[in-house]
C-alpha cells in the first residue's frame, strides 16, 4: 500500500471518512482494483471482512454495490471517477432507479489529475451524475470537508456520487470548521457583495486567493464552496444574485452540465442575473502538470480575477 | 395479461415458467404476508421481460390480484413492463437491462455470508443475455468469492429479440464455459419438472461455490405456433391467436 498523502487531497478525505463510519456494521467497501488511488485501502486495511474486491470490472462492482443494498448494507463503491462513467447506465438502471442507498466515489477528477492524459480526465462526471432522478452530487474542496461529508452519507439514505481529487490543494476548513458543513447546503468561506464566486473541488482555494487580491483594490468577494451540486442549495444561489453585482461559477469541469450549468439553469428561470461560468470548454484534456493544463483551460486564478472585474 | 396490454414478451415467458414453478414449489423460503422478510430466499429475475411469468407465479402465490395482472404494463400499475422491485411485492430486483441480475445477486448473496444467514440466492439469466459482458464479470466474481448460497439459472431457449441465438450471435457451450470459469454446473431438459426439481435440489445442496443449471427450454412452450418462433419473442398474440393458445395450454 502507498503512503498515505499528508492532508489535502480530497481522495485522502474520502479514506479517512470511511474510517470514521467503520464501527457501523453495514458499511461495506467494494474496490475496483483502485483502493490505493481511491483511498479505500486504508478500510480494507482494518476491516478485511467488509471489503469486498472485484476486479476491474466496473460494471460488475455497481449491482454487486447495489445487491448489498437491498439487504440492508451501505455500500462505498469507488474507483476513478472515469471508470465509474463506464457504467454509467449500471448506476443509472441498477442503483438508482430502485432508489438503492448505494455511495460511489469517483476519484481523480477533472483535468487536475494531471498527467496520465485526457483518458483518465473526467470532466463530465458530474453533469452525467446531475441527470439521475434521486442521485446526490458532491464533489468537496479538500481533505476535511471530503471526510466530513462522506460521514453524513451514512445517515443520507439515497444514492450519492462524490467526485474527489488525485492531487492535494491547501486546506480550507480545519477539523472544527468542517464538522459544520452539511450535504445540499453550499458553504460561504467569504462573505462580501460587490461579486460572488461559486466554486467547487480544486478551484475553491483559487477562488479564495482571488477574494483576497480584488480585496486590496477594496472589491468584496462572496466565496461559496459549493460541495454539493446537486440539489443545488437553490435559496444560497438566489440570494447572491439578489445581493452581488454578478456571479462566476468556477469548476475543473466542462461547462456543459456541471456546476455552472445548474445554477445558471437556477438564475435563468427565477432571477435572472450576470454569470461567467468558467470551466473547461468543450474539449478534451492532455498531459501535463495540473497548474499546467488549468493555465491551459483559462482556469488559472488570473482568469477568474478578470472575470469577476467583468461584472463589477 | 400480454394479449390485453397489446405487447410483452410470451415466448421467454413460457420457457422459463417451469423452472420458476419448481423453484417456488420447492426451495424459495418466502412470506407472502412479509414480502420484505429480511431472512427470505432471493429471486433475482434478470431476463425480466419475462415478467408475465413472474407476474402469473406472484398471483398464484397470493402477492398480486387478477386485477393488478390486468393493469399489466398500463399506467400507475403495479405490474410493470418489466418486473420492478419499487413497484412490486415479491420482486427483488429491478430489472429491463440485461446482463445485470448476476451481479445483483453475488450482492445478495455477500451480505447474506456477512449476516451469517443461510437464506439462498437465485438468479434466472437469458441465453441471450450471456452476450453481455457483465454477465462474465459475475461469474468470474462469484467463483472467486466462493458464494456457496448463489443458484444460477440459465434459460436455454435459443432465442433473442432479433432471432435464434444462433444467428444473432452463438454463444455455444455456455455450459462449460460457466464450469470453466470455476462454477459447478448441471444441464437439464427445463420442461422435465422431475429433472427441474432434482437439479433444483443438488444446487441448493452445493454450498462449496457458487452452481448453475443450464436449462434447455423451448421459447414459447406450450403454444405451437409460439414455440422455437422468433417472432413471439415480444410480440403479443392477437385475438385468434390468444384463444388457440388458451386452448392449447388448457
Amino acid at each position: 500500500m502507498s503512503a498515505p498523502s499528508t492532508g489535502g487531497a480530497s481522495r485522502d478525505g474520502y479514506g479517512t471518512g470511511l474510517l470514521r463510519i467503520a464501527h457501523d456494521p453495514r458499511v461495506v467497501v467494494l474496490e475496483a482494483d483502485l483502493g490505493k488511488s481511491t483511498k479505500s485501502c486504508h478500510f480494507r486495511d482494518k476491516y478485511p471482512d467488509r471489503t469486498i474486491s472485484l476486479g476491474i470490472a466496473e460494471q460488475n462492482m455497481m449491482l454487486v454495490a447495489a445487491g448489498l443494498a437491498s439487504c440492508g448494507k451501505i455500500p462505498f463503491a469507488s474507483t476513478f471517477a472515469i471508470f465509474t462513467e463506464r457504467a454509467f447506465e449500471q448506476i443509472r438502471n441498477g442503483i438508482a432507479r430502485p432508489e438503492l442507498n448505494v455511495h460511489i466515489c469517483g476519484s481523480h477528477g477533472g483535468i487536475h489529475t494531471g498527467t496520465d492524459g485526457s483518458s483518465a480526465q473526467s470532466i463530465e462526471d458530474l453533469a452525467l451524475y446531475r441527470t439521475i432522478p434521486g442521485m446526490t452530487v458532491l464533489h468537496p474542496c479538500d481533505d476535511l470537508s471530503t471526510a466530513e461529508l462522506t460521514v453524513q452519507l451514512l445517515e443520507h439514505n439515497q444514492p450519492s456520487y462524490t467526485r474527489t481529487a488525485r492531487n492535494k490543494t491547501p486546506r480550507l476548513y480545519d477539523e472544527e470548521s468542517s464538522r459544520s458543513l452539511k450535504i445540499g447546503k453550499g458553504s460561504i468561506l467569504r462573505d462580501g457583495d460587490d461579486v460572488a464566486i461559486i466554486a467547487c473541488g480544486v478551484m475553491v482555494y483559487k477562488a479564495m486567493k482571488v477574494a483576497d487580491i480584488l480585496q486590496a483594490d477594496g472589491i468584496s468577494t462572496t466565496v461559496i464552496d459549493m460541495h454539493t451540486i446537486k440539489p443545488l442549495d437553490t435559496e444560497l444561489v438566489s440570494d447572491l444574485a439578489r445581493r452581488c453585482n454578478g456571479i462566476v461559477t468556477v469548476e475543473d469541469h466542462s461547462v456543459i452540465g456541471g456546476l455552472g450549468s445548474a445554477v445558471a439553469s437556477h438564475l435563468s428561470t427565477t432571477n435572472p442575473t450576470r454569470i461567467k461560468m468558467l470551466g473547461v470548454d468543450d474539449r478534451f484534456g492532455e498531459s501535463g502538470g495540473s497548474e499546467e493544463l488549468l493555465e491551459l483551460m483559462s482556469l488559472d486564478i488570473s482568469d477568474i480575477e478578470a472575470a469577476c472585474r467583468e461584472l463589477l | 395479461m400480454v394479449h390485453k396490454a397489446g405487447a410483452g414478451h410470451p415466448g421467454g415467458s413460457l420457457s422459463a415458467i417451469d423452472l420458476m414453478v419448481g423453484l417456488y414449489g420447492t426451495q424459495m423460503r418466502i412470506r407472502v404476508d412479509e414480502p420484505d422478510w429480511p431472512n427470505r430466499d432471493r429471486f433475482i429475475m434478470s431476463k425480466g421481460h419475462a415478467s408475465p411469468a413472474v407476474y402469473s407465479l406472484l398471483h398464484e402465490l397470493g402477492f398480486l390480484t387478477k386485477a393488478d395482472l390486468d393493469g399489466f404494463r398500463t399506467l400507475g400499475s403495479v405490474c410493470q413492463g418489466h418486473v420492478d422491485m419499487r413497484w412490486t411485492d415479491g420482486v427483488d430486483f429491478s430489472a429491463g437491462s440485461l446482463g445485470m441480475g448476476l451481479s445483483f445477486g453475488l450482492g445478495c448473496s455477500l451480505a447474506a455470508s456477512m449476516d451469517g444467514s443461510d437464506r439462498n440466492t437465485w438468479v434466472m439469466i437469458g441465453d441471450g443475455e450471456t452476450q453481455e459482458g457483465q454477465v462474465w464479470e459475475a461469474l468470474m466474481a462469484a467463483s472467486y468469492h466462493q458464494v456457496g448460497n448463489l443458484k444460477l439459472i440459465v434459460d436455454r431457449n435459443r432465442i433473442q429479440n432479433d432471432d435464434f441465438v444462433g444467428i444473432q450471435m452463438e454463444i455455444g457451450d455456455v455450459a462449460s464455459k460457466i464450469n470453466s470459469f470455476g462454477w459447478a454446473v448441471r444441464e437439464i431438459d427445463g420442461h422435465d419438472m422431475q429433472a427441474i426439481v432434482e437439479a433444483l435440489a443438488w444446487a441448493e445442496s452445493h454450498d462449496s461455490g457458487p452452481a448453475a443449471i443450464v436449462a434447455h427450454t423451448v421459447k414459447g412452450k406450450g403454444v405451437s405456433f409460439m414455440e422455437d418462433n422468433p417472432s413471439f419473442h415480444g410480440k403479443a398474440p392477437n385475438d385468434d391467436e390468444l384463444a388457440r393458445a388458451l386452448e392449447e395450454l388448457s
